[in-house]
């Protein structure tokens, strides 16, 4: 028996800030002090709070340390596991709390989550399925071996759940197209193949709970007549795809998959196909033809993969979330308890992640139709340096973004869509007032214009096409009819092309002219960013009155653009200075302004 | 299947369920552009430029993808649908080139044609565009991809169809390009250089080198007619202009090769205007060729003939008719040489196929492939042995590349590494020479495992119970130990084979053609009979011939034995019908057959010989030993388009004319009389050979009435009951397959329904024999045993005049 376990986040947040070696220094200092044996270290699952990382959570005691170093872990065997006192300079600190928080749920970030599809990580080791089971894993699965197929469907369809992957689409409806395609070969898929800029929902699950998406893929195959699955994963999750090896190596070992299932008849194998780094792939058709081993394109619908999917075959395709929500449902009383959160139209929690501007990046899990007001201040701690919110995508490249004036939106499929976003994977990418909405657009066509397959014209050649002119705005070169010409080639785009991928990636160009109009006005008319991110279209200049002469700009600056004596006003030599941001950074009295190229704005004022 | 009612720019129709909206539009009449749609390739729905508007429907829709739908009501030419098209079309030029001042396609492009229908001249969008360096490596085409719009259409048929898998998207994004992997030039790739990439491109991306500064597409005329290469007979348009051949393509009303071509046909043409061509008849004198007038050539001929004749007997003269020669010639020539009195007439080429039509005249009675190409793809098992039709007749492969994806089970023995052996669910790696073994093994476990079709047997076959006793345990035994392959690998293979509800066997000169052929091919109708695979439709034994015209030239008599249609010379009425036709005595002595003629029995009769398209001393089994026979006649008169070593030989050589340059008909190895049509003139003083018959028929005194070959085409199809229904009227379109035994009948797919030629179909049993029985080598071109075995010695002289003799 272990006196204490402790949960380090071994995910793939955590890693990257350096848990890996908080670990290491953890296991020195017990070996130490001889007490390597009393406690269990686990490198387990997200607890979502990247923004603070590298975290431990020690049970039973729940104490929640943050920003670890190397160097804190003597301290913390020393006080806390050898004294018994807990450490107070390593717990969570910050401006919304009063006090050093111990416990999660003392902690604003976690206070409006809900775990449900996040129910395990960070606190099982995801590499021993028995800490799944013995959290009630794998008993949605037993149970649903006693229903019938369409009763199975039935229950999913009846507790709500939409795709978690974008689109919404009702995921019990989707199992019973399958269940009811002839056929006697059906596969599962699980897309796993997350590849929106700034998303990681799907990383997180897999890597701290990866027996939840074989059971909702059992659960899956069961209710469609499937005898074998596949997990599209893509190589650049190497943590998740050894994490879902595992874990498919110990079901089949307890003969959870494999031949006649907990002796019922019922046979289920699961593969893992590694995407090659394509974001097409995401779309499900391309994915299938990657499976396949063809180059990942998208085909037309009909016929849908229900009918004529993975090598022909009636095939469900569900993204990692919607299928770790599966066992939920599954589970006695489950439908009852699941769609008891959310929205009339928009059932159950929704995990997003976090990016952007906000304080608290990271994951967080919260339930539908809570406002993004909630979301970014609440559970996001608000705005990174107190600037002002602008607005936040959602949905990644393929939504829109939501502006200030609609904070109040609820999330739900249905809002969402209707404010020119999409719910999408769950990407948030949070941005303030520095933030300019035209290199924004830029910024997410660049990503589709590269990421487009290749195969239909309009995606190929017209966001080409729109990137140019996008190009051509920040630039200075912005014509007036250029927004017309967007707007209409925009719609061609969605009205024409072949896939999501294309149908959707004018999006965010659309909605920021939808509610940010007079910013590209601002570019084209006025050759002015105010934001002060196209480096063509503004200038930095310093507030002569507001200027004390602290010289942090001048000494900072890396061209010697600043000139100024000390305690004296600064200036900006124009002809010098590369708009590198670096002095606006550091002035701690917010006295540089971004003020418009070519005109002697009046600073003083 | 179910109707769907459905409206189309008001217009309201009925199709049946799963139509396309496309193929809706286009049953009314209704065009709808499209740049990526072809019938034969998945669903592709790249282009959008066939997105129609449906009401109530979010977005436009693709109209080739979509099928139809209940009450749909579709507008074709909308605004919105203009609009949307206008901008694809404006984008697609944004990034084309506008060259179309020099290009070769302008007029046959097909986004010219759409920018010119919906009046899109430049460009509203200006920006980067491609700039991608030619790929001319190769000697058959150019590639510019700066002008490709990625339709994909080359993709789908490289891999699709022809499997070579040479070319695929690369990259993504505005740089998405079509290639071969890592970038490689296109002549470092997989490419077999079939062209079906060129004929099925859109816009100017594909050119054939040969083409170019040649014409466009109003400029050349088209002749329909037939490809002059192997048994298969594809369908092609001569593109000619101004007495030259520019180009070809493939004809896609043709049953046979449905628009496919090989290498062969898109680009071996080139020889028919080689500066080696033979342009004037030449006669020995002194030791040396002298050009002469066709008067003193003909002369010189009958003063020899008749000279011989008069000293030896009309025996001493003998025929050899080339399988490349139309059944006009092939008919008029045995008809010329049996006019002067002897039955010496044979087709030498022919003679490395003679274990095949040795095999299947044993057991059916006929020589003839039992079932028609165009079956292939409807088997339900195929099992390829020893054969690589890739190779030797590629539309043979691409339709069991087909077949395969309709789901036929592939069964393929092979002893060297051959082509589509990567879709065989049995891949049997069998060691060289034991494919007799194979074969008998196969029937063996299907007698064993009683998987034969004992009610077949019992109707339609004899012999069945020494054969069944011939197939002991041991021929199992045995064959595992030669063929080197492991017990459950020949039982899974075999059974795949007797369970099939139509399996059909091919093996292609690689198996035949070799001196234990005629073994291999009678264990393998054997296997066809023991699993009444034959004389049904989707099965039978496919064993094709190497040149064009194999089958037609038997079919036309030039045998030694047979009239046409296999008429047995040895019979008064048979000669009598003739004699009455011909009005000539016909000698009912059998001639000589070329065999016997080269392997020294009765050399010492034959003194004068006349060999139209044939070329003994450069191939077969005995090459040297031919010439030798050749060197040491008294005259010797050949036609030929080029100088080859038997014509260096000659006392007269006349020069003929090429397949393009005459009209006459070809019978594919499907029993298929296609009508090949003249393009071009001959080049100089050439004639067709059977004008050179003609003529020199009259010469020596026969009287022949012939304006044109479709007069002698009459004239043997009344004599022949196999053709007695076909005419070249009826074959303008598309041929006839023999038996056609009178004008309304429509032709036979595939042979030996109800009754096989012989009555009954006959099971030999065969003994296997422990040890390798020769080695078996398909890509070599000749009859050389150990050495040579596929024969295409004829196709190899066009071949070696042209640039396909650069293929690798």
């Amino acid at each position: 028996m272990y006196e204490k376990h402790l949960m380090i986040c071994g995910a793939t947040g955590c890693i990257a800030s350096g848990s890996q070696s908080v670990e290491e220094a953890l296991i020195e200092a017990l070996e130490k002090y001889k007490i390597r044996d009393k406690y269990r270290l686990v490198m387990g699952g997200c607890p979502g709070f990247c923004e603070v990382g590298p975290i431990i959570v020690v049970y039973p005691d729940e104490v929640f340390y943050c920003r670890l170093t190397p160097q804190d872990m003597a301290e913390l065997v020393e006080q806390h596991l050898v004294g018994g006192e807990i450490v107070e300079r390593l717990l969570y600190k910050g401006p919304d709390v009063d006090a050093p928080a111990r416990f999660f749920d003392t902690i604003p970030f976690y206070t409006k989550q809900i775990f449900n599809v996040l129910r395990n990580s960070g606190l099982i080791d995801p590499e021993i399925i028995d800490e799944y089971i013995m959290r009630g894993g794998y008993s949605a699965f037993t149970r649903a071996l006693d229903l019938e197929p369409a009763a199975i469907c039935a229950e999913v369809k009846e507790a709500g759940l939409r795709g978690r992957g974008g689109a919404g689409f009702s995921t019990g409806l989707k199992w019973e197209f399958t269940l009811q395609a002839p056929g006697a070969k059906k596969y599962v898929v699980c897309n796993a193949d997350e590849g929106d800029p700034g998303a990681f929902m799907d990383r997180s699950i897999l890597e701290g709970d990866p027996h939840a998406i074989l059971e909702g893929m059992l659960i899956c195959g069961r209710a469609i007549g499937a005898d074998e699955g596949y997990i599209y994963c893509r190589a650049e999750y190497p943590l998740a795809i050894k994490r879902l090896k595992i874990a498919i190596e110990q079901a089949e070992k307890y003969g959870l998959l494999g031949q006649n299932i907990l002796a019922s008849n019922f046979n289920f194998k699961v593969n893992i196909k590694e995407g090659a780094g394509a974001f097409v792939c995401g779309e499900e058709t391309a994915l299938l033809a990657s499976i396949e081993g063809k180059r990942g394109m998208p085909r037309p619908r009909p016929p849908f993969p229900a009918q004529a999917g993975l090598f022909g075959k009636p095939t469900t395709i569900n993204n990692v979330e919607t299928l770790a929500n599966i066992p939920l449902i599954l589970k006695i009383g489950g439908v009852a308890e699941f769609s008891a959160i959310g929205t009339e139209g928009s059932k159950g929690t929704k995990v997003f992640a976090l990016a952007g501007k906000i304080r608290n990046t990271g994951l967080c899990e919260v339930p539908m139709g809570i406002t993004i007001k909630e979301i970014i201040y609440d559970v996001g701690g608000g705005i990174k340096g107190g600037r002002a919110f602008k607005a936040v995508q959602a949905g990644g490249p393929s939504g829109g973004c939501i502006p200030a004036e609609l904070l109040d939106l609820p999330i739900d499929y249905d809002s969402l869509n209707q404010a020119g976003a999409i719910m999408g994977s769950g990407g948030l990418v949070v941005m303030d007032e520095r933030t300019c909405m035209v290199d924004l657009a830029r910024y997410f066509l660049s990503f589709t214009q590269k990421e487009s397959c290749g195969k239909c014209t309009p995606c190929r050649e017209g966001t080409k096409r729109m990137l140019e002119i996008l190009n051509r705005i920040t630039e200075g070169e912005g014509k007036p009819e250029d927004l017309d010409t967007l707007d209409s080639l925009a719609h061609s785009i969605k009205d024409s092309s072949l896939c999501g991928l294309g149908q959707t990636c004018p999006n965010p160009v659309l909605s920021t002219i939808r509610y940010f109009r007079d910013e590209y006005e601002e570019h084209i008319n006025d050759q002015y960013c105010r934001s002060g991110v196209c480096k063509a279209l503004f200038n930095y200049r310093i507030d002569q009155k507001r200027c004390t002469g602290c010289t942090a700009c001048s000494r900072v600056c890396p061209v010697t653009a600043i000139t100024g004596e000390k305690k004296e006003a600064h200036e900006i030599i124009q002809e010098l200075c590369t708009r590198c941001g670096s002095c606006i950074e550091k002035c701690s009295q917010d006295c540089i302004l971004i003020t418009p190229v070519g005109r002697e704005a009046d600073v003083s004022s | 299947m179910s109707a769907v009612k459905l409206t189309i720019n008001g217009k309201e129709l009925e199709v049946a369920a799963g139509t396309t909206i496309l193929q809706a539009a286009k049953e009314l009449g209704i065009d709808i552009p499209t740049l990526c749609h072809d019938p034969e390739l998945p669903p592709n729905g790249a282009c959008r430029l066939c997105v129609i508007e449906v009401e109530k429907a979010r977005s436009l829709i693709a109209s080739c993808v979509t099928p139809v739908a209940p009450g749909m009501v579709v507008y074709t030419e909308s605004e919105r649908v203009v609009s949307a098209r206008r901008a694809i079309l404006s984008l697609l030029i944004a990034n084309h080139p506008l060259v179309c001042i020099t290009c070769e396609r302008t007029g046959s492009c097909k986004l010219q044609d759409y920018c010119y229908r919906y009046e899109v001249a430049d460009s509203e969008f200006v920006g980067e565009i491609k700039e991608l360096p030619l790929d001319d490596s190769n000697t058959f085409f150019v590639r510019d991809m700066n002008k490709c719009i990625l339709c994909g259409i080359c993709v789908g048929k490289c891999q699709e169809i022809v499997g070579a898998g040479a070319i695929d998207f690369t990259k993504r994004g505005f740089i998405t390009n079509v290639g071969p992997a890592y970038e490689d030039k296109i002549e470092d790739s997989t490419c077999v250089f079939c062209g079906l990439c060129i004929d099925s491109c859109p816009v100017g991306a594909l050119i054939p080198k040969a083409l170019i500064g040649k014409g466009r597409s109003w400029q050349v005329e088209k002749t329909k007619t037939i490809c002059p290469y192997c048994g298969v007979g594809c369908g092609i348009y001569l593109h000619t202009r101004d007495g030259d051949v520019v180009d070809v393509q493939p004809d896609f009303d043709n049953p046979v090769n449905r628009g496919h071509l090989c290498a062969r046909g898109k680009f071996g043409w080139d020889y028919l205007k080689n500066k080696e061509r033979l342009t004037t008849p030449l006669v020995r004198s002194g030791g040396v060729f002298v050009a002469v007038s066709w008067e003193e050539a003909l002369g010189l001929i009958v003063d020899n003939l008749e000279e011989l004749s008069s000293r030896f007997g009309p025996g001493a003269l003998m025929g050899l008719c080339s399988p490349k020669a139309s059944n006009e010639e092939s008919y008029l020539f045995q008809k010329l040489i049996r006019s002067l009195g002897s039955n010496n007439v044979d087709s030498y080429s022919r003679y490395c196929h003679a274990p095949a039509v040795e095999g299947m005249m044993k057991a059916f009675g006929g020589a003839a492939m039992t079932n028609s190409m165009e079956e292939l793809v409807s088997a339900g098992a195929i099992f390829l042995i020893e054969a690589d039709p890739l190779k030797t007749h590629p539309i043979i492969g691409y339709r069991i590349r087909e077949a395969v994806k309709k789901g036929a089970c592939l069964i393929a023995a092979q002893s060297e590494e051959a082509g589509l052996s990567d879709l065989a669910a049995h891949y049997l790696q069998i060691k060289p020479g034991s494919a007799v073994a194979l074969a008998a093994a196969f029937a063996a476990v299907i007698l064993e495992e009683k998987l034969h079709d004992l009610e077949f047997i019992n109707k339609r076959t004899e012999g069945f119970a020494a054969y069944s006793s011939s197939l002991g345990p041991e021929v199992v035994h045995r064959a595992l130990k030669l063929t080197g392959i492991s017990e459950e690998q020949l039982r899974s293979a075999a059974r795949a084979f007797a369970e099939a509800k139509n399996a059909a066997i091919v093996s292609t000169s690689g198996g035949s053609e070799q001196k234990s052929g005629s073994r291999l091919v009678t264990a393998l109708a054997n296997l066809a009979l023991l699993t009444g695979n034959v004389g049904r439709e989707n099965c039978g034994l496919y064993l094709p011939y190497s040149e064009n015209n194999l089958q037609g030239s038997a079919d036309m008599g030039t045998l030694p034995a047979v009239l046409t249609g296999y008429q047995p010379l040895k019979e008064k009425t048979v000669r009598d019908k003739f004699a009455r036709v011909w009005k000539v005595e016909l000698s009912e002595h059998p001639g000589l057959s070329a065999a016997a003629l080269f392997s020294g029995e009765g050399k010492k009769a034959v003194k004068a010989m006349l060999l139209m398209g044939e070329n003994p001393a450069a191939c077969g089994e005995n090459n040297e030993a031919a010439a030798e026979v050749l060197r040491n006649l008294d005259f010797l008169v050949v036609q030929d388009l080029f100088m080859t070593e038997t014509a260096m030989l000659a006392d007269v050589i006349l020069p003929a004319a090429g397949f393009a340059e005459k009209t006459g008909t070809y019978t594919n190895v499907g029993r298929r009389v296609q009508l090949n049509r003249a393009a071009i003139d001959p080049p100089g003083l050439a004639q067709p050979d059977w004008a050179i018959l003609a003529e020199l028929a009259g010469w020596l005194g026969i009287e022949w009435k012939y304006e044109s070959p479709e007069d002698i085409f009459a004239e043997m199809a009344a004599l022949t009951p196999q053709y007695a229904g076909i005419s070249y009227e009826r074959i303008a379109g598309v041929g006839l397959q023999w038996p056609c035994p009178h004008p309304e009948h429509p032709g036979s797919k595939y042979l030996y329904q109800g009754r096989f030629l012989r009555g009954l179909g006959l099971f030999i049993p065969i003994s296997i024999i422990d040890q390798a029985e020769l080695p078996l080598r398909y890509e070599e071109s000749c009859c050389e045993e150990g050495k040579k075995v596929l024969c295409s010695c004829l196709s190899d002289s066009m071949r070696n005049h042209s640039v396909i003799s650069r293929l690798k």
